[in-house]
């Protein structure tokens, strides 16, 4: 029933709006008094070198695409257990048919070196 | 006992009352006033979420702290208000009057938006939660699903936090904390399954409700041998999603200073403390629903026993905290997707096979 988010959605504005005020307030109470030695990034105390904005490791896209892969999966699991009930025998079945495939893929990643991090 | 333990519905069923009584006298249509009251109860009612939420943060922080210098035979804040209990507000007003400090060549308005994106979704997960019977601020029937949906919204504030500020060791904070969340996340999502399978529903009201058997000692942690496993699952990605200590590394200061934090100062630092302890809170909370069946128990009044079960979490995330040293990058990657994934995908397996036995036992 969409009326039943109604209150979620105006909890959504008072987040925003509470977040908001916080940082506001503090913008007014806070000093500001900017040098360029402040506002230089923080590298240990050393003068910064180089761009922040650098290439990233492949391992973390490797990671995101694992995820993706395996979050689409989990979307198949819930209806599949709130339904359970109904579904009997025939859906415990085609979960083992699912679950069988899934494990196939998550082996060869496994066997590939996907989940290793050095 | 009877008053006792419906509390906070009386107190809303009579404030309510006291509204519609105080709308009759402006003359409204029956459908109007209906609407302008139910409007204002839901702003009341998000105004005291908001406020108990920031309330127990700041007993949260004390808490933490007043725990960690116990456990290391310190003393802990001990000098603003009795027992330091008002440190938490010391420090808020401290955070308030604190230099905001955005670095040069930083993208000033994602610098700026990253604390509010990760304080958000931790706030609205706490929409769902049945506080008490009778007591869940929105009842909607897939709650398990829209706290897991909203909890992974925070992961883009941490990341955008780390890659819009400039900072050597914020990128590398940032990306670490995406590639943490992003993996405990499977698991942590799994072992919910189990449960949802068992009750049939993603309603938290009607999970809670399936726990209240047997004086209200049905909880799902003693569904042997799928709820145990489960619940300890839950609780280890638990604690690696909002990256408490021994998963901590998106901000361990001995590597990379403070991670994503590194540029934020003032408000906005005090934004991504918050985003913590806000995530933390309601990661015990949902353990406490899910597993440690939420507000029943004998004798005591719903919502104590739920804060007590809370607290409990709580406090073991805390003594976990204090004693285990922080992972490595890889051993954590291995504990996600070598051992947690399997385990909870096996027990799913297990609560499929085992419920028709479980039903026939008549748990």
């Amino acid at each position: 029933m969409p009326e039943d988010y109604l209150p979620i959605l105006a909890m959504v504005v008072v987040v925003i709006g509470f977040a908001a005020a916080a940082l506001v307030v503090s913008a007014i109470t806070g000093p500001r008094k900017p040098n360029p030695a402040k506002l230089s990034p923080y590298e240990s105390g050393m003068p910064p070198f180089g761009s922040a904005r650098r290439r990233i490791s492949i391992r973390y896209y490797l990671t995101a695409v694992l995820f993706i892969l395996f979050d689409i999966e989990i979307v198949f699991f819930y209806p599949w257990a709130v339904l359970f009930r109904q579904l009997g025998l025939f859906g415990l079945i085609e979960m083992a048919i699912f679950v069988a495939i899934l494990l196939v893929g998550y082996v060869y990643v496994w066997r590939k070196g996907g989940f290793d991090w050095d | 006992m009877d008053i006792l333990n419906n509390l906070f519905v009386s107190l809303y069923v009579w404030v309510a009352d006291l509204l519609h009584g105080l709308l009759g006298g402006l003359g409204l249509a029956k459908d109007a006033e209906a609407a302008l009251v139910s409007a204002i109860m839901v702003l009341l009612v998000i105004t005291v979420i908001l406020l108990w939420m920031v309330l127990m943060v700041l007993i949260l922080i004390w808490l933490e702290r007043k725990n960690a210098a116990r456990l290391q035979d310190r003393v802990g804040p001990n000098r603003v208000g009795p027992w330091g209990l008002l440190q938490p507000v010391a420090d808020t007003i401290k955070m308030f009057i604190k230099e905001d400090i955005v670095p040069a060549n930083a993208d000033k308005f994602v610098h700026t938006l990253a604390p509010m994106v990760a304080m958000m979704p931790a706030v609205l997960a706490f929409a769902v939660i049945p506080w008490g019977k009778g007591m869940q601020p929105v009842d909607i029937n897939i709650g398990v699903l829209w706290i897991v949906a909203v909890a992974s919204i925070g992961t883009i504030g941490v990341f955008i936090g780390g890659y819009g500020s400039n900072n050597k060791y914020s990128l590398l904070g940032g990306m670490r904390a995406v590639a943490q969340m992003v993996s405990y996340e499977i698991p942590q999502v799994l072992t919910m399954v189990p449960i949802v399978l068992m009750v049939g529903s993603m309603s938290l009201v009607k999970i809670n409700e399936a726990q209240s058997g047997w004086f209200g000692l049905q909880w799902f942690i003693f569904a042997v041998p799928v709820g145990p496993i489960a619940f300890v699952v839950y609780y280890l990605s638990a604690l690696a999603e909002v990256g408490r200590t021994p998963f901590d590394l998106p901000e361990g200061e001995s590597e990379i200073v403070a991670g994503y934090m590194t540029e934020y100062s003032g408000m906005k630092w005090g934004l991504f403390y918050l985003a913590e302890y806000f995530n933390f809170f309601i990661v015990c909370t949902i353990a406490a629903t899910l597993f440690l069946g939420g507000w029943n128990g004998p004798i005591l009044p719903p919502y104590v026993w739920f804060i007590l079960k809370v607290y409990g979490l709580i406090l073991l995330g805390m003594w976990i905290r204090m004693t285990w040293p922080r992972f490595r990058v890889d051993q954590l990657m291995n504990l996600a997707w070598k051992v947690l994934v399997p385990i909870a995908l096996v027990n799913i397996v297990l609560a499929g096979l085992g419920l028709p036995i479980f039903k026939t036992i008549g748990f």
